[in-house]
């Protein structure tokens, strides 16, 4: 055999048992992965808005909300998914807040890439021991309009302000951009429904 | 076959020390750099590239006969990228907390040039075992050396070692240690460190 049919065959081969091995693992992982997804969603949702004791699930064109509620059917509050670009990748955040959208329930973190040890800490910051989760803890009740501000290396001293995390500005403000551009867009859907 | 022995013991110490992937040979040098803000980050860089590099040389080492040598890297790759792949479901899929904790690091492994460097220059060359052996040498020096490296920064910055507070409270923490400067600093006196202990020792560099 020529050296470079020998060439073609072998990267052929490889390149097709890869692609092979890979597409059966992600049929038999991907429901599993879809499935854990889905409990951390809706784990989320109760975190997000604090007092809910069901959900319903509420699709206004391409958008989807949780509208949280008590047993007796009280609307408490609305959970969405917010989504942007953080310091190297995407930052995915549920945002819980009041039924007129104007104050911020709670919010939790899904998805973030960011440097582990500085930009992580907008989820766990491991040097507060007492608080770690002391960033996302600070946009309960928080005020959301007009919008949300920060400032760095001082407490935050006026409504809807927080404070940036030291080491992380670019992540820190990631979060409050991403929260105040979905927190207009989704405004105007969901008042109107 | 006393011989055979030593040699195999010396195929896995040699990526302890005197091949240390990081402090001898200086690869790997852009995750060493970045995920050793803490002990916990390095060590389990360490691990998930012990996996990768382990699995990898062994299939390589298998195959190495049947590929010819003008596209041996490209293939090298795909085996790294396949492997890479399914740990990373691995992971998501039946142990979802060490995922999260992991997330960014698993995908990187693929460009660590320490998994690319031992396919070329061992696994390559050398039947399945040693380069086994090689794999395991190599992947845990790089483990020592990150987890080392990533305790030091993790102590002088956050003031605690493994998340376990270590420094008196009054300690003023070295924000600098755990930002990418510090890594700069620690691993130049690492590797400085390497170097006169092995001038000491009379190992050339």
């Amino acid at each position: 055999m020529s050296n470079t049919a020998r060439m073609i065959i072998v990267l052929t081969i490889a390149a097709i048992l890869s692609g092979a091995i890979l597409s059966v693992y992600n049929f038999y992982t991907y429901p599993k992965i879809q499935a854990h997804r889905q409990t951390e969603l809706e784990k989320a949702i109760f975190e997000v808005i604090p007092d809910a004791e069901e959900y319903k699930k509420l699709e206004l064109g391409e958008k989807v909300y949780y509208v949280g509620c008590t047993k007796k059917e009280k609307e408490l509050g609305v959970a969405f998914l917010a989504e942007g670009n953080g310091f190297q990748g995407k930052i995915s955040i549920l945002v819980g807040m009041n039924m007129d959208m104007d104050t911020i329930l709670a919010i939790k973190i899904l998805e973030q890439v960011e440097t582990p040890g500085l930009g992580t800490k907008i989820v766990d910051d491991p040097s507060n021991p007492e608080d770690r989760k002391w960033f996302t803890n600070q946009f309960k009740g928080l005020r959301a309009l007009p919008e949300i501000t920060y400032v760095k290396n001082e407490k935050p001293s006026k409504p809807g302000q927080i404070q940036a995390i030291t080491g992380a500005t670019i992540s820190s403000r990631s979060v409050v951009e991403i929260l105040n551009n979905a927190i207009k867009e989704n405004r105007e859907i969901f008042l109107k429904r | 076959m006393s011989s055979f022995k030593t040699s195999l013991a010396h195929e896995f110490t040699k990526g302890l020390w005197k091949e240390n992937p990081v402090l001898r040979m200086l690869l790997g040098l852009c995750p060493t750099l970045a995920v050793t803000n803490s002990a916990v980050n390095g060590l389990s860089m360490g691990l998930a590239v012990i996996f990768t590099l382990t699995c990898s040389s062994t299939l390589i080492s298998l195959i190495r006969n049947i590929v010819p040598k003008q596209v041996r890297i490209p293939t090298f790759i795909i085996v790294i990228a396949t492997f890479v792949t399914v740990a990373d479901r691995t992971l998501a899929a039946f142990f979802p907390t060490i995922s999260k904790a992991l997330g960014p690091y698993v995908p990187l492994i693929v460009v660590n040039c320490i998994i690319l460097g031992r396919q070329e220059a061992f696994a390559s060359k050398n039947p399945v075992h040693r380069a086994i052996i090689d794999a395991l040498g190599m992947s845990i020096g790089f483990t020592l050396t990150l987890t080392i490296l990533g305790m030091f920064r993790e102590l002088l910055g956050a003031g605690s070692i493994f998340n376990l507070p270590i420094m008196p409270e009054s300690f003023d923490t070295w924000l600098v240690m755990i930002l990418p400067p510090g890594a700069f600093l620690a691993l130049g006196l690492m590797i400085g460190i390497a170097n006169w202990i092995n001038s000491k020792l009379g190992i050339k560099s």
